[in-house]
């Protein structure tokens, strides 16, 4: 059976599929939904959902359309997720396998550097990246992309550290291969499934980041980010919580879907589970 | 002897990380627009350029930075981690009286998460592919990807809006005057939806690598042998299984306790705990980089010295590690 | 009901889907009082799972579908499982192959012995360590005391493995299971470890069922055999009927499979004839890193070795694990680096070429590994694999993929099967594409690192009869290391024999097979099991 098949088999990954694409729908029909500025004032500040059938997820305390913040939210929720997810597993796969494959000092220097970023809080090295270079919502992404490389460095040169000693990357080296080509073509193909499936943590972890950094009001206040939202409706919790509890619920089911999707593709991937009752 | 071996070299490797993360963040804050004068005449509302020649003087930025950096490096040998401008007081003073706050709710959602995910990772790998552990499972996933913070307001909706069980926040009751048993049960009351909010992930996280590493040990070989000797299923579990599952999890404490920092950053905000996160917060909104410094100093120090403990517990667990020489 | 251990018409079904639907079918075997009783096959023979049938402890989805198996006439399979319980360890016990992971790493060796006497004795706690210590110093543990002390991974391979006898004999059980409990171990280590069992056995009168694919371990220790093919019994009797006398088509053709243990008649080489490769005073040290440079014990894998392979002929490398012959094979391809000494290939010196110098020479030698599961990328597909080598050298892809094809014919593969993945491939047949794969460059020495050493006996054959007949017809040399004694007296001209990194011996094969000058040579051959028994020259089926 193809992996996808194995994949589409699996409850979870189906299912995280499933909310995975109702997410990318949001964000894909913001625009023609919504082509004005999500952050333009609507209409009368908070007013509940479903009270007013021209703003079905209610309106914010600066009279914003909660139901256009939550579709243009899913936009940046996903470009972050994306971009600092790209960023964080290159870095990570290459330092990883330039660690993994030669060892030696090349292995202690990097690994060294992984150490440093491990040593630090990442949120607290977000803090101040954000703090010397502004809050920027690219400026954020990459921030969240460079604390994030370490674990997938890590897990690249493990697989790395045990495949260069297996017999066919030995036969390779015996053919007259270049590290180059061994590195990319031999080794690369059969250690990357684990840091895919590991990518998915990496997505959950970025989109958590960059949410939490905008609650706190230190990510970019001119996108619509579901962060920003939360962090407004806290002046009015004790009544309108519903401000505060929508978009939280949005980040849930996005955070929700990526790791399904990752297990679901680990499960697919990991043929040891495989056939156990 | 093997222990003490073991950290003295552990700490001993640590140091030149160390070292190479402060001149690192050093020079990264080199970068940022403003320095600490600029933070304290805006402050004061602006200063005249000659007043603020003084003040950087008195600073000692008025040096080139490697002297900057040497008399930094020299200063933190000593401990001396400079001068809070929003707090007008030593940063290392300002830190102390925040630290207590944090490690407690570092301590207690640590041990909630071990705990309560050690037991739910058991239940599910027994009950794999069962109801308990589709729950269990489920749970696990619904935990590990509820944002930290907008839990800790949900709770305060729940918890101490509608129901009024629990304060909405702050560290104890200002102005109590409570002492002893009576303002520990004050301060547990208080801290009670933080610990359960920063520890929601770290719990979602041991859950899954518990139920994982249970399934993995109970297909090795000497599961089998225990088997074989007559041993029913719970002496298997409890005697062979458990301490062999652990050591992936005791890897994980160590490699988190950084994420464990910067989820309290979060969570003490949100419940408005002075501690050392709420002190970033407001040292990243008001410029204050030299507090700022001092904070990731001292939470370096804080995960170095976690890390310290998990090694140590490994080895303690493992008699592979560390070796006899 | 004389017997002690019944097996009547055992059939265990495999989970659904599966290559064949039965691990056994309609197997019948008794075991009595005193006697030990070999159970032999090859892999997939489904023998593993007759122990875990025995014992109740079958992996899940596989179940016992039929039949009966009484223990001095108790049926085990109707026992409720707290009696099965109170019957394992106690009355049957069990020896795994790989001492290894089959003891706890976290926890002491007395303990996990004293355990036997927690889980089905009252004895106290200074009665169970006095125990302990009398079973630790009956299986002749050198330092019984302090072997109550050590963890596993303290204790030398032969020392967990009677760590291991010893756990088994505790409760004083009637039946022992032992599955393959020498496989991992050297030879020597072997030797003694079944004159262990074998003395044990005869003092206690314990009956000892054992495992095994190995017919020189039956020839040395069975007083019956029994023989196992794809789940079913195919043979049984008394060790000297089914050694000497087999009946069935499958015993002769794995007792034919067997190497008898002198050097194979086989032609000289002409004397004079030039050495193509010569290893001159070569040694690897292996350093465990230390923090801040303060370097942990150093192991000498290789000291100072100095030989040569004549043209055309064959030299083995013998020796235990840890005797540093592999590390010389990964020296000689220049996978490690030696601290000292020079290889010379013909007349280039290959350790003081440049990287990308040495890439150019790689084709005049090549190596064939040991696991045929981890010498293939398993995401290649097989032709492409044999034709790797020659497209790295400059040859165009149309022109290495016939070569491939070629190779396949050569190997004794069909060349339909170049488009296919080797996880679609057999043990033997991944050795066979690894063989093309080293062919393809068309070397003129081939290093074979234990290259037959996973294979079962008569796939073990096959390919050493390979090998023989591609050196007479592509003129190879051939580098041959293996732990195997019978294996290297089939097929090597010269034999060094190698111990603690340095080579203690080194001559022709008769000459060290015939009259070995050294003690350790000696030793190692006197611990080849069943030397008593020369295997019957029988007429093998096709």
């Amino acid at each position: 059976m193809s992996t996808l098949g194995r994949f589409l088999r699996n409850p979870a990954g189906l299912i995280g599929l499933l909310l995975l694409l109702l997410v990318v729908a949001a964000a894909l029909s913001a625009p023609s939904l919504y082509p004005d500025d999500p952050l333009r004032l609507a209409g009368r500040p908070l007013q509940w959902p479903l009270t007013n059938p021209r703003f079905p997820l209610g309106t914010d305390n600066t009279g914003r359309d909660i139901a256009a913040e939550i579709l243009h939210g899913a936009r940046i929720s996903l470009a972050i997720g994306l971009v600092a997810t790209l960023l964080s597993v290159t870095i990570g796969i290459a330092v990883g396998a330039l660690a993994g494959y030669y060892g030696g000092w090349v292995d202690d220097a990097l690994m060294r550097i992984a150490e440093m970023f491990q040593i630090l809080p990442n949120f607290l090295l977000l803090l101040v990246l954000v703090a010397v270079f502004g809050s920027e919502i690219g400026t954020v992404t990459l921030a969240i992309g460079l604390v994030s490389w370490p674990a997938s460095a890590r897990l690249t040169r493990a697989e790395f550290l045990t495949l260069r000693q297996r017999e066919f990357i030995e036969a390779c080296r015996t053919l007259g291969m270049r590290d180059a080509q061994i590195i990319l073509r031999e080794i690369l193909p059969n250690a990357l499934p684990p840091v895919i499936v590991y990518a998915g943590v990496v997505m959950a972890t970025a989109i958590l980041l960059e949410s939490a950094l905008a609650f706190l009001n230190l990510s970019d206040p001119n996108v619509p980010s579901w962060g920003n939202l939360i962090g407004a409706g806290r002046a009015v919790l004790r009544v309108q919580w519903y401000v505060s509890a929508i978009p939280g619920l949005a980040i849930l089911v996005t955070v929700l879907a990526v790791s399904l999707v990752g297990q679901g593709l680990n499960d697919a991937l990991n043929p040891r589970l495989r056939g156990r009752p | 002897m093997r222990l003490l071996a073991l950290a003295s070299r552990r700490l001993l490797a640590s140091l030149p990380t160390l070292l190479l993360v402060l001149v690192g963040l050093f020079l990264l804050l080199q970068l940022a627009p403003g320095d600490t004068v600029d933070a304290l005449t805006a402050q004061i509302g602006g200063g005249d350029p000659a007043m603020m020649e003084q003040l950087r003087q008195f600073y000692g930025l008025d040096v080139s930075v490697p002297i900057q950096l040497g008399r930094y490096l020299w200063r933190l040998v000593q401990l001396d981690l400079g001068f809070s401008s929003i707090y007008g007081k030593p940063v290392a003073s300002v830190i102390l009286e925040r630290l207590p706050v944090t490690l407690l709710l570092m301590l207690s959602s640590l041990l909630l998460a071990i705990a309560a995910g050690t037991a739910l990772g058991i239940l599910a790998a027994r009950r794999v592919h069962r109801w308990p552990d589709t729950l269990i499972s489920t749970l696990g996933l619904v935990f590990y990807a509820t944002p930290s913070f907008w839990f800790g307001l949900m709770s305060i909706v729940l918890f101490s809006i509608y129901l009024g069980w629990l304060p909405p926040g702050g560290f104890e009751e200002i102005g109590g005057g409570l002492t002893g048993l009576a303002r520990a049960m004050d301060i547990a009351t208080h801290m009670l939806l933080p610990t359960v909010t920063l520890a929601l992930i770290f719990l979602a996280i041991y859950l899954r690598i518990m139920r994982a590493s249970m399934l993995e040990v109970m297909t090795l070989d000497y599961v089998r042998t225990a088997r074989a000797k007559g041993l029913g299923e719970a002496g298997v579990l409890l005697r062979h299984a458990l301490r062999n599952a652990l050591l992936p999890m005791v890897t994980l404490i160590g490699l988190q306790a950084g994420t464990l920092l910067g989820g309290a950053v979060v969570v003490e905000s949100v419940f408005a705990l002075p501690g050392l996160g709420r002190l970033a917060y407001d040292a990243v909104t008001q410029r204050d980089l030299n507090t700022l410094l001092g904070i990731v100093f001292v939470s370096a120090l804080l995960v170095i010295a976690v890390n310290l403990v998990v090694d140590l517990l490994y080895a303690r667990l493992d008699p592979r590690i560390g070796g006899r020489a | 009901m004389t017997a002690l251990l019944a097996i009547r018409d055992l059939t265990v079904r495999l989970p659904p889907r599966g290559d064949r639907d039965f691990a056994l079918q309609g197997v019948s075997l008794s075991l009595d009082r005193g006697e030990i009783l070999c159970v032999v096959g090859e892999s997939g023979s489904g023998k593993s799972l007759l122990a875990g049938t025995i014992m109740r402890l079958l992996p899940p989805g596989i179940a016992v579908a039929g039949g009966n198996l009484r223990l001095a006439g108790e049926d085990l399979l109707a026992l409720p499982e707290a009696a099965m319980r109170r019957i394992r360890g106690a009355r049957i016990a069990m020896i795994f192959q790989e001492p290894m992971t089959a003891l706890n790493p976290l926890r002491r060796i007395g303990d996990q012995i004293g355990e036997m006497f927690r889980i089905h004795t009252r004895l106290s706690r200074a009665a169970i360590e006095e125990r302990a210590l009398a079973l630790l110093t009956e299986v002749r543990l050198p330092d019984p005391r302090a072997a109550l002390q050590a963890y596993p991974h303290e204790l030398s391979g032969g020392q967990r493995q009677r760590a291991m006898i010893a756990m088994a004999l505790a409760l004083e059980p009637d039946v022992i299971v032992a599955d393959e409990p020498t496989t991992a171990l050297d030879v020597t280590t072997q030797a003694q470890i079944l004159a262990l069992v074998r003395d044990l056995q005869r003092r206690r009168g314990t009956a000892v069922l054992f495992i095994t694919h190995d017919f020189g371990v039956v020839a040395e220790i069975a007083d019956r055999v029994a023989v196992m093919q794809h789940g079913r019994l195919v043979e049984s009797g008394t060790a000297d009927a089914v050694l000497n006398r087999p009946g069935h088509p499958y015993t002769r053709s794995l007792i034919a499979a067997v190497p008898p243990l002198h050097a194979a008649p086989r032609p000289p080489l002409p004397p004079g004839t030039p050495a193509v490769l010569r290893i001159e005073g070569v040694s690897k040290t292996y350093r465990r890193s230390g923090w801040f440079g303060r370097g942990g014990p150093e192991t000498r894998a290789v000291a100072d070795v100095t030989l040569s392979l004549p043209r055309g002929g064959t030299l083995g490398i013998v020796g235990e694990s840890g005797s540093g012959k592999s590390t010389l094979a990964r020296c000689v391809m220049r996978l490690l680096r030696p601290e000292t000494g020079r290889i010379r290939l013909g007349d280039t010196e290959l350790l003081s070429l440049p990287a990308t110098a040495w890439r150019r020479e790689t084709h005049r030698i090549q190596m064939v590994f040991q696991d045929p599961y981890a010498s293939l990328n398993p995401r290649r597909r097989a032709g492409d694999l044999v034709a790797q080598g020659p497209i790295l050298h400059g040859v165009p892809r149309a022109e290495a993929m016939a070569r491939a094809r070629a190779l396949f014919e050569l190997v004794g593969l069909s060349p339909d099967s170049l488009g296919r993945f080797p996880h679609e491939f057999s043990g033997g047949q991944r050795q066979r594409i690894g063989l093309a794969r080293a062919l393809a460059l068309r070397p003129e020495v081939l290093v074979a690192d234990e290259a037959v050493s996973a294979l079962d006996v008569s796939v073990q054959a096959q390919v050493l009869r390979l090998l023989a007949d591609l050196q007479k017809r592509l003129g190879l040399s051939l580098l041959f290391i293996t732990h195997d004694l019978r294996v290297a007296a089939q097929i090597c001209d010269r034999i060094a024999v190698m111990r603690d990194g340095h080579v203690v011996e080194e001559g022709t094969a008769e000459q060290v097979f015939g009259a070995p000058r050294n003690e350790y040579t000696r030793t190692l051959l006197a611990s080849v099991p069943g030397q008593a028994w020369v295997p019957p020259v029988v007429a093998e089926l096709a």
